[in-house]
């Protein structure tokens, strides 16, 4: 056991190695939140006017919210009246070449296998403009516009098709959805708008290109996924690499709309900063995902790695309105130190015979607690419906906790929903078995919980699948060069 | 090859062994036989670096160097591998990923070349003759829902795999039918060498008309009391433990 626990020590007590080194420059407003303030990121932006009512709308009806306390989350105060709402950021390059940066976040890039052009993105390092990402990016765009695939930035779908954004904005999320989605729906800086025509297969994994742009999503991102009939596209979101950024909280929103016959993945890797090992600093992670199967035969699955933020609060839900419509979710989170995390999923079944599928697989270590909490409700009219949701929970040593609350509500006969829970402690027996055969410890924790890990690993697009394996290897040893 | 010389362990404070003074020589098969709970597996576990157990007296000279202050992986690289009396399952790790690891753990150890998947599963097929294993189980994860003779076979074919100097089988007998006792005998006699040592522990003597032992040791509360040539697991065989029980 010695041995185990100096290793989960040495995890739990090892420092995430990346503080805050982001130096901005920034075109930033006033601290505080009022209807003026709205305005004034409205016309920043010069925004549509319709964003002008959908934001005053949802400010409005925040206003006369509180923040939610039922998850299993100690949350400090937060002081909404302290954050400037605006900052137009203008990053400026921290160093001059590749040479200059810590070379242990050098060593964890590489054994994350991110090409050295992506670190110096990531690391915030000048880049050679011929060199840079954004000439991958153009072929990427040009592949994309061909297909008539629109991807862009959300302010830049506001400016080229306010339409369509028109149409789609807040049919996922309702602007007074819960505390943080009426917080974002009102302030939301930027993010991504993404659009799939029918009958379009989107050629590519929307991956590596997002990754780069990942390196400075803002503190309220806002990303609306739109497939239309029999169209198809994997999106990744989040970035295996570490992600520093100075602002506490963060509340995003993604919306995806699946229409007849649709698929869309959507597939996250998180690894904010999660704090020091007492807990102090890290992010805030609340963020609301929803996807609506509103089409016949569509099918939504939300992949999730969750490994950083100091809390974590998030839950990607399935509404499957559309007859025969499917519902995925697969999680793996884990939590070490100080780090909390309250997430899982709804499933919301309306159309007639929909299936969906919960997968939740909850790793807890140093201090920290892990709660899986989901929702399977099955109307009435959801007739031959099915669900099956397996959630498990590993822990790796008796300091942490880990907490299932699963809610089950069926409003008809013809339906069926399975519901299985296991807990597990990594055993020492498995560990000293591994070292008997030559393995130490370090590795054999990792291939204990990759195999843990495994199903839901390998829903991930291969390449991100194996960055993510490394990433929760190193995100639980601590060994970090 | 080893030498233990009065080792004293406690578990939880409760002294298990007492005093045991062991000497293995290249090439030497030593049958270790008692009584259910004498110290049989934790004399076992403690040469294969078991933290739980706590050495309290006396020292472990394995290859001239002390053996005792390193580490189980560094001990099982230098050549020690224990064939567990109750193999235990890790879901989730598929076998030829752990096995791939373990001997490619073992190849740098000695600054070799990893095996590619390729290589590695040739070696695989190869080992898994030697001891009759089902092939369709090294698909499954490390153990599971192995049947009790299988998880024991499985053993010997990672000691089939990893080549070791000494290997320590506990109760590798115990739930195997006839035919593959005799099959895992029969593997364990073909990687013996001149300069390889085996330490059996077994409770019957069927096993040792396969596996010929130079020394028998019977092993009773905490103490080897007797040791002989393999004439004495005969006599054990017939008489029981009684007589020994009675003389200490
Ligand atoms: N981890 C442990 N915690 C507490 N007691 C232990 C532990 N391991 C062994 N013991 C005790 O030490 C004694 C010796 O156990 P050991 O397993 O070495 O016996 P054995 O000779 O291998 O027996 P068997 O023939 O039944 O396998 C037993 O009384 C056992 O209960
Ligand atoms: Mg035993």
């Amino acid at each position: 056991m010695a041995e185990q626990d100096k290793i989960l020590q040495d995890v739990t007590q090892s420092d995430y190695k990346y503080g805050f080194v982001t130096d901005i420059e920034t075109d930033i407003i006033e601290k505080g939140l009022n209807e003026e303030v709205i305005r004034t990121i409205w016309e920043k932006k010069k925004e549509p006017d319709f964003m002008l009512d959908f934001r005053l709308d949802a400010f409005r009806k925040w206003q006369k919210m509180k923040m939610p306390d039922w998850a299993y989350l100690k949350i400090p105060p937060i002081d909404f009246q302290a954050i400037s709402y605006y900052a137009a950021p203008v990053q400026k390059p921290k160093y001059n070449s590749i040479d200059e940066v810590d070379p242990e976040l050098i060593e964890t890039f590489n054994k994350l296998g991110i090409p050295l052009e992506e670190q110096k993105v990531l690391a915030g390092v000048a880049v050679d403009v011929v060199m840079d990402s954004v000439s991958v990016k153009t072929t990427f765009k040009e592949v994309l516009a061909e297909k008539g695939i629109i991807f862009c930035s959300f302010s830049d779908a506001l400016q080229e098709h306010p339409e369509l954004v028109r149409k789609y904005i807040g049919q996922a999320v309702p602007v007074a959805d819960n505390f943080f989605a009426a917080l974002n729906s009102a302030v939301f800086s930027d993010g991504s708008f993404c659009y799939i025509p029918k009958g379009v297969r989107c050629p590519m994994e929307l991956s590596t290109y997002f990754r780069i742009n990942a390196a400075n999503t803002g503190q309220f991102e806002r990303t609306l996924i739109v497939a239309d009939d029999d169209s198809y596209v994997s999106y990744l979101e989040g970035c295996t690499a570490p992600m520093r950024d100075e602002n506490q909280l963060h509340a995003a929103v993604v919306e995806i709309i699946a229409l007849d016959r649709a698929e869309v993945k959507y597939s996250t890797v998180q690894n904010w900063y999660p704090g020091d090992k007492d807990g102090i600093g890290g992010i805030y992670n609340f963020v609301t995902k929803r996807g609506v199967c509103r089409g016949v035969s569509s099918k939504i699955s939300w992949t999730q790695v969750e490994t950083g933020s100091a809390i974590t609060w998030k839950y990607p839900s399935c509404i499957l309105l559309g007859d025969n419509s499917i519902g995925e979710f697969n999680s793996v989170a884990v939590t070490n130190h100080h780090q909390q995390a309250d997430t899982g999923t709804k499933m919301i079944h309306i159309g007639k015979n929909t299936k969906s599928t919960i997968v939740s697989k909850g790793i807890s270590a140093g201090k920290s607690d892990n709660t899986y909490r989901g929702l399977v409700k099955v109307m009435p009219g959801a007739i031959n419906s099915r669900n099956f949701s397996q959630c498990d929970s590993l822990l790796l040593n008796d300091t942490c906790g880990a907490h299932t609350f699963p809610y089950i509500e069926v409003g008809n006969k013809s339906s069926v929903v399975e519901h299985e829970a296991t807990t597990s402690k990594i055993g020492e027996d498995q560990i000293f078995y591994c070292n008997q055969r030559g393995i130490d410890t370090e590795k054999a924790i990792g291939m204990i919980i990759n195999g843990y890990a495994k199903e839901v690993l390998n829903k991930l697009p291969m390449e991100f699948a194996v960055e993510a394996q490394k990433l929760l290897q190193i995100s639980l040893e601590g060994s970090v060069g | 090859m080893l030498s233990i010389k009065n080792l004293y362990v406690s578990v939880e404070g409760q002294e298990i062994l007492k005093g045991i003074n062991l000497e293995v020589k290249p090439g030497e098969i030593h049958a270790i036989m008692g009584p259910n709970g004498s110290g049989k597996s934790t004399l076992a576990n403690v040469l294969a670096g078991r933290e739980e157990y706590e050495v309290t007296a006396g020292e472990v000279i394995y290859q001239g160097e002390d053996l005792l202050g390193k580490s189980p992986e560094d001990r099982a690289k230098e050549g020690i591998f224990l064939s567990f009396q109750y193999p235990v399952e890790i879901p989730g790790v598929p076998m030829v990923n752990f096995l791939k690891t373990s001997v490619n753990e073992h190849r740098k150890h000695r600054g070799e070349k990893e095996l590619t998947a390729g290589e590695f599963l040739k070696l695989m097929r190869e080992k898994m003759d030697l001891v009759d294993l089902h092939p369709q189980l090294t698909n499954r994860s490390v153990n599971e829902g192995f049947s009790g003779g299988e998880k024991k076979k499985n053993e010997i074919f990672q000691m089939a795999l990893l080549e070791p100097k000494l290997a320590i089988l506990d109760e590798t007998d115990s739930g195997l039918d006839i035919d593959a006792l005799k099959t895992v005998a029969h593997g364990v006699n073909a990687l013996k060498s001149p300069e390889t040592s085996t330490i059996v522990v077994t409770h019957y003597q069927r096993l040792l008309d396969y596996i010929v032992p130079d020394f028998v040791h019977i092993l009773y509360n905490g103490k080897i009391v007797k040791t002989a040539g393999k004439e004495l697991a005969l006599e054990l065989e017939e008489k029981g433990y009684d007589w020994i029980k009675k003389d200490n």
